[in-house]
């Protein structure tokens, strides 16, 4: 087991990098939002870093990754270019998915990307036989499902879990618990908050862990998808989490308070990691300085590259409705 | 297991022999639904697939219709070949989601990244006094829907052949069996090996009216065109086999020789697929007809328990004879 995770220099640096390459690329996007350039719902990830950079440490090319509406930091962490990012964000051609998806629907065949799902649990089934397929084809393959604790009161997130257990396939089920649904909290929803108590009814192992902290999902996530390769089934993840942000841009945030907020803006991931690195000597005020420059030359170019995007021609809008042939 | 001689068979037998061949055929292929494995199907279908493919291609699965969708989904994605049984249109409702939201978009919302070769066979219809909640027909919905293909298989050689070319599209396929034809008995030509699942077939030729119809309706219909042949009127059967899309060339050029129609579906007639039928008539032919256009369609009812009422509720071959004879030969 890799329980125990060595961080040097230049791995803790990649753990920032990452976080801080989210954080830096989604407040563009709220500033080019309200500029209104970019338009649809806009569902913010700051806070949550955490969770999809350390869960995407565990993961090579083989594996496949189903995200949500909230995507944006898992298509970055997966390795999406922030240019085809931005512009589908835009709507431009050189979007990820054509300028068809938008925010909520990033999907890139590449990387096996399987985009943002919209509808609340709707992706943990398309997980299940992503997965079926794997065990099959490409053993040795995991799908992550990512899934915030909402998801835990559909219909679709049970039939997932225990399919996916009674047929031991290779999923890894990464719950986001961020403690809102919206505005509904977590105990408002659920019967019982401990959504890591779901996993045990499906006989599936799991752990629960602190989603604020990179280093704790990536050990978590190492374990789950160790476990997972060696064909033991699937595994559950309940990252404990919280968005510093509205649910979407439409949101007054009536239903928590400011000091609420504040409490957990005191966890936040990517200025603990800073000042964690800073201190234990493993990165240099000249080194953040660097990184953050290039992150924002990087944020900088996506913009640029959305911005000299080309509109693709309404003769295409009917194209991709029903396919010719199935992709290689 | 007790095989028919080869070129004659029920519907049933032909459903099968198309999921047979198909697993023979393609190892990426496999069956997965409610009972289709140690129980046989709850229509039979499956019967002795699971003994003859094992459990890993035939799967029973839980009682989780969305799950079922939804896997068939990413397996399709994923590389394979799947074919999902639902055991009957009604219960696809639980899958809505995933065939709605999912199969039917995601090669659209990708850009084109993603297809979802994936066929789901389901059984729709009434007629066995199963009373409403197994009685629906609900093709004509999920023909609504873009990214999806709907058939429906009214004859033995489509049972037989469809599944094949279904299974060769790339896109996701939901196949519509109607309950009462899993007995129905006919031959099979052999020399016919595949079928077009773009176009609509003419059953019957006539010049006096063209009957679209298309399922469990069919029989009907061309039982329908016997009586009337009896009193002199020639009714042309148009099969429409694919729902989605409907083949507007084989429909039009059919009515716009007879240039009178009536339009037979088991669905309700309210936004039903006769309403879109009778809609592109109107539009595209209006000035070709020579009489209003005539739809039989369900009653406007869940479909009754009792026999009699279950009768009157669906489109039956007196209600055919009826229409036709009422655009033919007006009083
Ligand atoms: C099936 C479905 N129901 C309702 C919605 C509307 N909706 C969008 S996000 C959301 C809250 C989901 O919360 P959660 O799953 O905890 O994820 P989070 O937004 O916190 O990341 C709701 C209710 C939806 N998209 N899909």
């Amino acid at each position: 087991m890799s329980a125990k995770l060595m961080i040097d220099r230049s791995h803790g640096q990649h753990l920032f990098r990452e976080m801080l390459r989210i954080r830096r690329f989604e407040a563009k996007c709220m500033e080019l939002y309200q500029a209104q350039t970019i338009r649809g719902f806009l569902h913010l990830y700051d806070g949550q870093e955490a969770v999809a950079v350390g869960i995407m440490q565990a993961l090579d090319e083989r594996d496949a990754v189903v995200a949500t509406y909230r995507d944006h930091g898992h298509a970055i962490a997966r390795g999406l270019g922030m240019g085809p990012i931005m512009a589908e964000m835009y709507g431009k051609l050189e979007g990820c998915s054509r300028g068809r998806g938008g925010s909520m629907h990033l999907f890139d065949r590449a990387s096996r990307f399987l985009g943002g799902n919209a509808i609340v649990g709707g992706g943990l089934p398309l997980a299940v036989g992503t997965a079926m397929a794997d065990q099959q084809l490409h053993p040795g393959a995991a799908t992550v499902c990512f899934f915030g604790e909402g998801a835990a009161g559909e219909g679709e997130f049970h039939e997932s879990m225990n399919l996916a257990a009674l047929w031991k396939l290779p999923v890894l089920f990464v719950c986001e618990n961020n403690l809102y649904a919206m505005g509904v909290p977590l105990e408002v929803a659920e019967a019982d908050t401990e959504i890591i108590h779901k996993a045990k009814g499906y006989n599936m192992p799991g752990e629960q862990v602190d989603g604020m902290n990179p280093v704790a999902v990536e050990v978590a996530a190492r374990r789950a998808v160790e476990s997972i390769r060696a064909g033991n089934g699937p595994w559950f993840l309940e990252c404990r989490t919280y968005r510093f942000r509205a649910h979407s841009m439409f949101d007054a945030q009536q239903y928590r308070t400011k000091e609420e907020v504040a409490h957990w803006k005191e966890r936040d991931p990517i200025v603990r990691m800073q000042a964690w690195l800073l201190e234990a000597h493993l990165m240099t005020p000249a080194e953040l300085d660097e990184i953050e420059a290039a992150v924002d030359t990087e944020v900088a170019a996506a913009v640029a590259f959305a911005e000299a995007g080309t509109w693709e021609s309404v003769d295409e809008l009917e194209r991709f409705v029903t396919m010719d042939e199935v992709p290689s | 297991m007790n095989e028919q001689a080869p070129d004659r068979m029920t519907y049933r037998e032909a459903c099968r022999q198309a999921i047979r061949d198909a697993l023979i055929r393609d190892p990426r292929c496999f069956v997965m639904g409610e009972d289709v494995g140690l129980y046989g199907g709850c229509y039979a279908v499956t019967k002795g697939l699971l003994e003859e493919f094992g459990p890993e291609r035939i799967r029973d699965t839980p009682l989780a219709e969305s799950v079922i969708t939804g896997a068939g989904i990413g397996a399709a994605i994923g590389g394979l070949r799947p074919v999902v049984e639902i055991m009957t249109c009604n219960f696809s409702l639980l899958a809505l989601d995933q065939i709605v939201n999912n199969a039917a978009t995601i090669a659209h919302m990708s850009g084109g990244q993603f297809a979802v070769p994936l066929v789901i066979r389901m059984a729709t219809g009434g007629g066995r006094q199963l009373a409403a909640q197994h009685s629906h027909s609900l093709e004509g919905w999920y023909a609504h829907i873009p990214g999806i293909t709907v058939l429906a298989p009214g004859t033995i050689e489509d049972a037989r052949l469809m599944l094949a070319a279904a299974l060769a599209d790339p896109n996701p396929v939901l196949i519509f069996e109607h309950v009462v034809l899993y007995n129905a008995e006919g031959e099979l030509d052999p020399a016919i090996t595949s079928v077009d699942i773009r176009k609509a077939r003419i059953r019957r030729e006539g010049r006096d009216l063209t009957i679209l119809t298309y399922g469990g309706s069919l029989p009907k219909a061309l039982a329908a065109a016997g009586e009337l042949a009896a009193a002199g009127i020639e009714a042309e059967i148009v099969d429409l086999r694919v729902l989605r899309p409907l083949d507007n060339e084989t429909i039009y050029a059919s009515v716009g020789r007879t240039r009178r129609c009536v339009i037979v579906d088991e669905g309700w007639r309210s936004g039903s697929l006769s309403a879109e039928l009778a809609a592109r008539l109107a539009e595209d032919l209006f000035f070709e007809l020579d009489a209003p256009i005539r739809r039989v369609c369900t009653r406007e009812v869940p479909i009754p328990y009792a026999a009699h009422m279950e009768d009157a509720a669906l489109p039956q071959v007196a209600d055919i004879v009826e229409a036709a004879r009422g655009l033919v030969r007006p009083e």
